[in-house]
């Protein structure tokens, strides 16, 4: 009997171990899916751009059409809805891969500025894209401006 | 009782020696005094030379940069540097200084009150800095807006307080002429001023000994962080495969050929660049093209 309510406690007290640490597991889960989706995100950002800076460098010849459509996606990308892409928690110290710093979540009003930031070069891409070469390469500045901004404040320093 | 006596008069010989050949040294007055400074030059010279990447509050951007007050801090082995003041305010900043004061600053390490500046102002490369380029600067930073901010103190270890000693550090480091040498255009040429003389490229991407002079036989090989996060990459040509092509588009928007950005300080530095006419970007790209590969 009261071996018996041991066993039964122990095989109870496992469970909500368990239970505890797959709770754990989900929370951590959903954090490195965030990660994972922003990476990605940041991988669209970058195919579209590699469009447009080929562009910029002489290397791919201008095309206003294929410009426009690139600078369409980057602007759309932007305009995203974010709010489950950056849970607390998510920095670099608490997912492996991740590289934002914890310093975002401390300063949340200006990360968004810096968001709000790109919205706006993005719209001028998309008018510049659209215009002419000369206009293309102008605006590349700002816009490398507004991702980097973001960066330079709130990425850990990769080399 | 003689030897004594000699004795004393060595050791006061030898400290005498030696406290004369660690005194500041200053420019030639000479040098400067027909010189006339052009603001529209020296906005140039400002860019080029990355001052706004040091001497603007933390975090500014845009106009914010060129309000010169001072008070980042640089992390180091000998302890924490913070930039001075330099806009042209006349009591916290640089508003009295002549342009023989700039030039003694920039060349020498000299400050108009005759002390050592320590080396993390970057005068190792401004040494080759142009009179003509410094009296332009001069001309561009009196038309900045001055702000009244009291400098910070450098928070740094004995014995590193002793400024004295810098003159000890200054024969040994402070080197004339290029490193990168042999046939060059005339871009090429200008490429290195920018990057050897103002834009003091070196200075992170060189690494240091254990005085913190740099490492010339390893130039722009890479180097220890100096904040302690990550290292700063070897932008040789053994390690950095960019075309020139790759590197005027970095120097203009911060996009890497992977369409990454520039971050760090080197965010900063891009932010200075781009500012400068695109022939003086092209110049800079022909540069890092020719640098010796080091492994």
């Amino acid at each position: 009997m009261f071996k018996g309510m041991t066993v039964t406690g122990a095989v109870l007290g496992l469970a909500i171990l368990a239970g505890a640490a797959s709770g754990q597991d989900a929370a951590q889960k959903a954090l490195a899916d965030a990660t994972k989706a922003r990476q990605a995100q940041m991988q669209l950002y970058a195919f579209n751009l590699g469009l447009l800076g080929g562009m910029a460098k002489g290397e791919v010849p201008y095309d206003a059409t294929a410009a426009t459509a690139a600078a369409g996606n980057l602007s759309s990308l932007a305009q995203l809805d974010q709010s489950r892409l950056w849970p607390e928690g998510s920095d670099e110290m608490g997912v492996e891969g991740s590289k934002v710093m914890a310093e975002l979540w401390a300063n949340m009003p200006d990360a968004m500025a810096k968001g709000a930031d790109l919205v706006t070069a993005a719209a001028a891409m998309e008018v510049a894209a659209g215009t002419d070469l000369a206009s293309l390469q102008a605006a590349m500045g700002a816009l490398g401006g507004a991702c980097g901004a973001c960066h330079k404040a709130y990425r850990v320093p990769s080399n | 009782m003689a030897k004594g006596l000699t004795a004393i008069v060595f050791v006061a010989a030898a400290a005498a020696a030696g406290w004369w050949f660690t005194a500041p040294v200053r420019v030639d007055p000479e040098d400067y005094v027909d010189l006339v400074g052009v603001p529209a030059r020296g906005e140039v010279v400002f860019h080029a030379g990355g001052c706004a990447s040091c001497h603007s509050a933390a975090g500014a951007t845009g106009e914010a940069r060129l309000i010169l007050s001072g008070g980042r801090g640089f992390a180091s082995d000998f302890g924490t540097f913070h930039a001075p003041n330099i806009s042209p305010d006349p009591e916290h900043g640089i508003g009295g200084w002549s342009v023989t004061d700039l030039a003694n600053a920039m060349v020498h390490g000299t400050s108009p009150e005759g002390r050592h500046y320590y080396p993390a102002f970057p005068y190792a490369a401004y040494a080759r800095v142009t009179p003509q380029d410094i009296a332009d600067l001069h001309a561009y930073l009196t038309t900045l807006p001055a702000a009244a901010t009291p400098d910070l103190a450098h928070e740094l270890g004995f014995p590193f307080t002793l400024r004295r000693g810098l003159g000890l550090w200054k024969a040994l480091y402070l080197k004339d002429g290029w490193q990168v040498t042999g046939d060059m255009d005339e871009v090429a040429a200008r490429g290195r001023y920018l990057a050897e003389a103002l834009g003091h490229c070196a200075e992170c991407h060189t690494p240091r000994d254990a005085l913190g002079g740099l490492d010339r036989d390893r130039w722009m090989a890479g180097a220890p962080n100096p904040s302690g996060q990550g290292t700063i990459p070897n932008i040789t040509p053994a390690k950095l495969d960019w075309s020139e092509a790759d590197l005027i588009a970095y120097f203009t928007s911060g996009f890497t050929p992977d369409y990454d950005t520039a971050g760090g300080s080197m965010a900063d530095v891009v932010s200075s660049l781009a500012q400068l006419p695109e022939a003086d970007r092209a110049a800079l790209a022909a540069y890092v093209r020719r640098l010796k590969p080091i492994e």
